[in-house]
């Protein structure tokens, strides 16, 4: 009988709980979608909507005009290609590089590996603008270390092409690469040190054990990495607008949309037209850019969800 | 092993192999670091002791000592302003947005129905206060006009946060923690969008904690709030440091101040102030994330 009160009053708390938790996520979700929804709304409506009183939420006109528009002025399918192979690439070697340095500096530690991570520290720290003119003069004419004109005579200009994300890539020093290591290193260094140890005396190498050991337990942590390097590379415009200055990627197709919009509707002057009309594209536009991403996400967040099977790890 | 030691090879011993490996693992980073980061960094560094003048032939550079560091602080008149602005906006928001988020994190990772649509809209902010999307965001005219739209009933939105605040208030909470709280609750766009990485990598430091520690304090009789404090938080807490340093880079990489650097190198091109200003601008957050991370640092748990 008492217990039957106690097992009630429990079952109340866990509901109680679940009601607050509901509301409040449901009210953060809001918050977050809010400007999303409006755009979604914004981009079914037709021209004439824009200014109709009476239309608020709900378009009194459908219309995919504003898809077909910002699918032909953005190139879509090229732009959507090459954002695509662009930031693959890059993900993955960042990925690799950084979570080798991570490793390094969490469980191998050498002489000066401290200092070294300092340095990794003074990456992060230091804003991307204070390096960005010389970093500029140094890959148009680049020389690694006066090699490439004792070989081929001149230095090489590795501008307008992929070379620039690839090598910095391969060398963990790209778009927020230091920030990478760090959440690499601080992840590893919470992996139990007595399964490392089992490893070695098992008679795993050093290199075996970083593949079938550390990695596996650090999956969270590589598609933590995976998906925010992915994403900041697709919506970087700072390194994609200096390096790349001809090629169709997604950021400089979309700050560059409601400019080409204009001069496609009144042949060149862009002052001419109806800067709502230009917003309401460029809006769909962002929605259009975003979508891929998401789509991702979706993918890959069950490897978020489904929590990592440890079995055989005392933790 | 013996033919090792006749061709006169020393046999290394556990630790100097590791140290060996370790090295080799750090390797690619640090020749990016030499020729990426370091070699441009110094010619910034060189860049703001002098005066640049950009020709037909190249650039011409001048050295004319802490001229560059004098203008920006004492003749420049936006400079001073803006930075005292952004580093009392970052001590306002870092730690709402840390703990806000791993309390999200916790919450996220939870047994409910729905729970991969709510993970899925938590990580929209993600992509959506990221590079062009968010300057671009900020410029949208649709979104400006219905929010003036919108602002005609959001007197009820007011109303709500003044009945907490004066709820508080008569309840005896100093003045202070209310104005922040209920300042909290009215930036809360602001707060939610910029912790949308923090839940991501508290969510996935979460993940990796082993369940047999929860099933075992459970057994124990440990309640879901002692498993919080007893567990989760000392298992997070290598990455509550990642997210307190993360923060205060992100607060800091996104404000008026780097526009402003930015504007005086690009378009007014006076590289020499603009870098004396990145440098200056540098050494506060350097100084800011030494006094935050030796504190925080204490307090980590590791397993070491």
């Amino acid at each position: 009988m008492i217990r039957s009160k106690w097992l009630s009053f429990e079952n109340w708390k866990k509901w109680l709980w679940s009601f607050v938790r509901y509301i409040l996520i449901l009210g953060l979700a809001f918050v977050i979608l809010y400007p999303i929804l409006q755009k979604i709304s914004t981009a079914i409506k037709d021209k004439s909507d824009l200014y109709s009183p009476i239309v608020v939420w709900i378009p009194q006109n459908y219309s995919l005009n504003n898809f077909l528009q910002v699918i032909n002025i953005m190139d879509y399918w090229e732009t959507l290609l090459n954002t695509f192979s662009l930031s693959a690439m890059t993900t993955i070697l960042t990925a690799i590089s950084c979570a080798l340095a991570g490793y390094g500096f969490a469980r191998l530690k050498f002489r000066g590996s401290n200092l070294l991570f300092a340095g990794v520290m003074l990456t992060i720290l230091v804003p991307p603008t204070t390096i960005l003119i010389p970093m500029y003069m140094n890959l148009k004419d680049f020389t690694l270390l006066g090699l490439i004109p004792l070989i081929t005579g001149k230095p090489v200009n590795l501008l307008n092409s992929y070379w620039p994300f690839i090598l910095t890539s391969l060398t963990a020093s790209s778009l927020k690469a230091g920030l990478y290591i760090f959440i690499f290193r601080q992840f590893f260094r919470g992996v139990p040190k007595e399964v490392e140890e089992a490893a070695y005396i098992d008679g795993a190498g050093i290199g075996k054990t970083f593949m079938g050991i550390m990695l596996p337990n650090a999956i969270p942590a590589i598609i933590t990495v995976t998906l925010f390097s992915f994403v900041w590379q697709w919506n970087d415009s700072f390194y994609t607008t200096t390096y790349l200055t001809s090629s169709k990627v997604m950021s400089t197709q979309l700050s560059s949309l409601p400019y080409n919009l204009a001069v496609q509707l009144d042949g060149g002057d862009a002052s001419q037209a109806d800067p709502f009309y230009l917003s309401m594209v460029q809006d769909t536009g962002i929605l259009m850019a975003i979508l891929p991403l998401i789509i991702i996400y979706l993918f890959v967040q069950r490897y978020f969800v489904e929590s990592i099977e440890r079995t055989g790890i005392v933790g | 092993m013996k033919t090792g030691l006749k061709l006169g090879i020393k046999q290394r011993t556990y630790t100097q192999q590791k140290a060996m490996w370790g090295f080799l693992y750090v390797l690619p980073w640090l020749l990016g670091f030499i020729f990426f980061f370091l070699i441009p960094f110094i010619s910034s560094l060189r860049y703001s002791f002098s005066k640049i003048t950009a020709n037909a032939q190249g650039m011409i550079i001048e050295w004319i000592g802490f001229n560059n560091y004098v203008e920006a602080l004492t003749i420049n008149t936006s400079f001073n302003r803006t930075l005292t602005e952004s580093i009392i906006n970052m001590v306002v928001n870092v730690p709402l947005i840390v703990v806000f988020s791993l309390f999200l994190a916790v919450l996220l990772n939870q047994k409910f129905f729905g729970r991969s649509l709510a993970r899925a809209v938590f990580f929209l902010p993600v992509i959506l206060a990221s590079g062009v999307i968010l300057s671009l965001e900020s410029t949208s005219l649709i979104q400006a006009v219905n929010e003036q739209n919108a602002g005609s009933s959001g007197v009820i939105n007011a109303f709500s946060s003044f009945e907490l605040q004066r709820l508080m208030l008569e309840a005896g909470v100093s003045e202070t923690i209310v104005l922040y709280l209920t300042g909290a609750v009215d930036r809360i766009y602001e707060i939610v969008s910029l912790s949308g990485v923090q839940i991501l990598i508290f969510l996935a430091g979460i993940q990796t904690i082993s369940p047999q520690l929860y099933e075992a304090s459970k057994m124990e009789g440990a309640t879901g709030y002692e498993a919080f404090w007893k567990i989760t938080f000392p298992m997070v807490s290598p990455l509550i440091l990642v997210n307190v340093v993360y923060t205060i880079i992100d607060s800091f990489s996104r404000n008026a101040l780097t526009d402003l650097i930015r504007e005086t190198g690009f378009t007014k091109f006076n590289f020499g102030l603009s870098s004396a200003m990145a440098w200056i601008y540098f050494l506060c957050i350097a100084i800011i994330l030494i006094i935050s991370t030796s504190i925080i640092s204490r307090k980590v748990f590791y397993h070491e």
